[in-house]
This record gives structure tokens, C-alpha cells and sequence, in this order.
């Protein structure tokens, strides 16, 4: 089967501008949660964007445009050279919503002022494709380019399905990720209304005290190639995306199964298709959204299909340093981990001191360590699940 | 709101305002320079047009707009549908 590998990464997180501010700060132990929100509030649009560019994008895709920007010329891609055909390169990225701040503020103006107010650039501000499409014409791509919609889990699949678009043939090399910019009044207050909202504002993964998650916002983008491909040209290797798991739980809209089956099956698929066993991980980049439910479920699902070795593994949450950005969440996640394997470090989950009975995994509390590997390439899992049921699990593996 | 009265120089204003809010450089919209050259597109239209009627409550046709080409142009249709 084709090997897949990441040759450039970019992100805009509550941390920062920049993967690897995002990695450093949260090995650091930084949290970039203030007042109960992962704001990007180091995010300004006009030190990236044109006066046009930033108002034809909304708040999601502007996330989107800057870290694909980091992403491409860290891959050798800016610049207006491709290095493949634009025909070749796809473009798939993942969103939970979409444009919610511009369809939150339309509505208020047609509520306000009439439909013959509503702006003209409304819709195509707020449609989900929007990332995706606005990366393909900053950049020239013309290869297959969509959105891809799974709530939570959204940024994960948006990198398995690139990932089996090269497999397939039919790209070269695909630029994906997700993004979210949804900390928006009506956003904050429907998922408030669902109880899944931190009152406490305080994001704790695997805690007994965790009472829900904090919003966050951002992006991540990757760039994925042809393994061969990509050292055919010299390009600089970062990780392999070694195998990809999805299921769905198929159980109810918003709550995980309470055992995480559906979890268990996507991380055993995703170790299934990167040919590997439970002992082969090292690392463990958990969903840990701070939910009651998830972190239970997701437990669960990791002593499920990792069996002993659960307990041997670090598993760490990113969510601990920046809150949950929902559809973006899969892929900043994915970067983050690409960063530590590439180190060979376990961040920390921030936050956690109590212990509740029954999840006992090895959460990496509070300060980074190194990883145990014995020299070998070490092999990380990335959990990424969604309202809806959907899961979405990476396989990767650090570089040289 | 009251509209405003239709002058040249009344029009040639909003338009103004309107397309610098777009992104070209205020020194770069003259009479003469084309929409091309400004980079603006058939989106900025639709949202000068919505502008011009929310201000002066003339409707410009889609068609209409889809044929100017230069600032002058777009100061033009207004007047002259006024007139």
C-alpha cells in the first residue's frame, strides 16, 4: 500500500500563530484559556491577509488561509510553484459549523434591517466548503477539493479521507486539516443549552471535577503526500500517516456509548490498516474533551482495543492547554502530535489532580515527559470523535 | 433613512467610499480605472449595487452591472437611471 507522509504543518490556536508556538507552549504547560474560552487572540487577520482576502473569508477560513500558508511553505509548495500537477493536488478540510459568526450576523440584519440588506457575500462566507475553497485559489490547487462535515471529528477525517485519496491514486499530494471559529453568542448558548459547556469554564480531561468543555478556536492545516513522491523530490519528512480508523457509534445524536464501542472499533481499524499491534503504540493523543461522558467512554475504549498495554502508555489531551475547537480539533491535534513524536515527548493533560475511579490510564499530568521508545520510530494514536456518533482515529509515526 | 439626491459628484463619492472598503488603494480609484485593474469582481458589485440603493433607492439590474467596466462607468449607470 502507498505510504502517506506530512510534509508541512501550520496552525492558529488559542496558543498562538504557528505549530510549533501551539506544541512548545502546551510541553511548557501554557493554557491558552482565559475567562472559559480558547480564544485565538494572538490571531490578527491583517498581519496575514489582504484587506480583501479577509473580509471575502470568514473568521473559520481566515484560521484556515494562515495555517495553510505556514503549512505550504513549510511543504515547498508557496510561491507559486506546485511541485505536482495543481490537477494532482486535492484539498479536503474539515469543519464542525462553518461560517456561524457571518450567518449569526446576517441574521441580525435581516432581522434588523430587511432582506434587502442581507450581504451578497453572506452565503459564500458561511458555507462549509468555504476553507477548502478558498485554499484551492489562494494556492491554484485543482485537484478534488470539498469540506468535509463531522462535528468533532471533522479534522481527523478530513485527514484519513486525504490520506485515502493518495492511496486511491488519484492525488499526489493533498492539503487538509479543519477549522473552527464558532465562539459565537448563538453557538456558546446551544451548546450551553446541551449541558456540554463547561460552567466551571475550567478544562480538565480525565479529572473527577471535569464538568464539560471549554470552546476553542482555530485551525490546523497538513499537507500529505505520496511517500515515494515526496522523497523523489527531496522533500523534508515530518511523520507518516500509518493507518486511519472511522466508525460510527450508531447509538445516539450527542452521547458516546457509554463503553466507547464504536471508539474501541475506529482505534482498532486505525492499528488494523497500519498494520500494527497494541504494543506498537507509545502515545496516545486522546479526544479528553473534560465531558463526563467522553472521557469515561473514551477510557474505556482504549483499554478495550489497547488491552495491557493501556496502562503502559502515556495519554495526554490536548484540550487541557486550548479547549476543544470542535471541527478543527482532529487536525490541530494531529499536528501537536506529529510535534511530540518528532521529539519523542508526551505532553501533559493540565489540570488534572483528581482521580476518579475506574479511569486510571497514565494521563501525563501536568508536565511533559520524555517517551520510552528505546530508539525505535515511536507510533501515536489520535482520537478525534463527534456529535453524531462519528469517530475518527490516526495512526501515526514519527520521521527518521 | 431619507435618500440622498442624485448629483455626479454625490454618486462618485459613495462609489468611492464603497469600493476603498473593498480593498483597492483610495489613490488607485479614479473615473478611469477599470474594475479589473482594482480587482474588483462581480461579488463587489452586488454589494455596491445594495449600497447604492440602500442610499439613493435606485435598483441596478444584474445585467446592467455585468456590463460596466470602469468607476466612471458605474457613476454613469446611476445617474443616467436616476435621470
Amino acid at each position: 500500500m502507498t505510504q502517506v507522509v506530512v510534509t508541512g504543518i501550520g496552525a492558529v490556536t488559542p496558543l498562538g500563530v504557528g505549530a510549533r508556538t501551539l506544541y512548545e507552549r502546551w510541553l511548557a504547560g501554557q493554557s491558552g484559556i482565559e475567562g472559559g474560552e480558547g480564544i485565538a487572540s494572538e490571531f490578527d487577520p491583517k498581519e496575514h491577509l489582504s484587506v480583501k482576502e479577509a473580509r471575502r473569508a470568514d473568521r473559520f477560513t481566515q484560521f484556515a488561509l494562515v495555517a495553510g500558508d505556514e503549512a505550504l511553505a513549510e511543504a515547498g509548495f508557496a510561491g507559486g510553484e506546485l511541485p505536482y500537477e495543481a490537477e494532482r493536488i486535492a484539498c479536503v478540510v474539515g469543519t464542525g459549523i462553518g461560517g456561524i459568526g457571518t450567518l449569526e450576523h446576517n441574521h441580525d440584519v435581516l432581522r434588523d434591517s430587511g432582506p434587502n440588506k442581507v450581504s451578497p457575500l453572506a452565503v459564500p462566507l458561511m458555507m462549509s466548503n468555504a476553507a477548502p475553497a478558498a485554499l484551492a485559489m489562494r494556492h491554484g490547487i485543482k485537484g478534488h477539493t470539498y469540506g468535509i462535515v463531522s462535528a468533532c471529528a471533522a479534522g481527523a477525517h478530513a485527514i484519513g479521507t486525504s490520506a485515502a485519496l493518495i492511496q486511491s491514486g488519484v492525488a499526489d499530494a493533498v492539503v487538509t486539516g479543519g477549522s473552527e471559529a464558532a465562539l459565537t453568542p448563538l453557538s456558546k448558548a446551544a451548546f450551553a443549552a446541551l449541558d456540554a459547556l463547561s460552567p466551571s469554564g475550567i478544562s480538565r480531561p480525565f479529572d473527577a471535577r471535569r464538568d464539560g468543555f471549554v470552546m476553542g478556536e482555530g485551525a490546523a492545516v497538513l499537507v500529505l503526500e505520496d511517500a515515494d513522491r515526496a522523497r523523489e523530490r527531496g522533500a523534508t519528512i515530518l511523520a507518516t500517516v500509518k493507518g486511519y480508523g472511522a466508525s460510527s457509534d450508531a447509538h445516539h445524536l450527542t452521547a458516546p456509548h457509554a463503553e466507547g464501542l464504536g471508539a474501541a472499533q475506529a482505534i482498532r481499524q486505525a492499528l488494523e490498516t497500519a498494520g500494527l499491534e497494541a504494543e506498537d503504540v507509545d502515545y496516545v493523543n486522546a479526544h479528553g474533551t473534560s465531558t463526563p461522558l467522553n472521557d469515561r467512554a473514551e477510557t474505556l475504549a482504549i483499554k478495550a482495543a489497547l488491552g495491557d498495554r493501556a496502562g503502559q502508555i502515556p495519554v495526554s489531551s490536548t484540550k487541557s492547554a486550548i479547549g476543544h475547537l470542535l471541527g478543527a480539533a482532529g487536525a490541530v491535534e494531529a499536528v501537536a502530535t506529529i510535534l511530540a513524536l518528532r521529539d519523542r515527548m508526551a505532553p501533559p493533560t493540565l489540570g488534572y489532580e483528581e482521580v476518579e475511579e475506574g479511569l486510571d490510564l497514565d494521563y501525563v499530568p501536568n508536565s511533559a515527559r520524555p517517551l520510552d521508545v528505546n530508539g525505535k520510530r515511536p507510533v501515536a494514536l489520535s482520537n478525534a470523535f463527534g456529535f453524531g456518533g462519528h469517530n475518527a482515529v490516526l495512526c501515526l509515526e514519527a520521521a527518521e | 433613512m431619507p435618500e440622498k439626491t442624485i448629483t455626479p459628484e454625490a454618486v462618485e463619492t459613495t462609489v468611492r467610499e464603497a469600493l476603498e472598503q473593498f480593498g483597492p488603494e483610495p489613490d488607485e480609484i479614479t473615473l478611469d480605472a477599470t474594475f479589473e485593474q482594482l480587482d474588483v469582481d462581480s461579488l463587489d458589485l452586488a454589494e455596491l449595487s445594495q449600497i447604492i440603493e440602500d442610499e439613493y433607492g435606485v435598483k441596478l439590474k444584474g445585467e446592467d452591472v455585468g456590463k460596466i467596466k470602469t468607476v466612471g462607468d458605474a457613476v454613469d449607470l446611476v445617474v443616467n437611471r436616476a435621470g
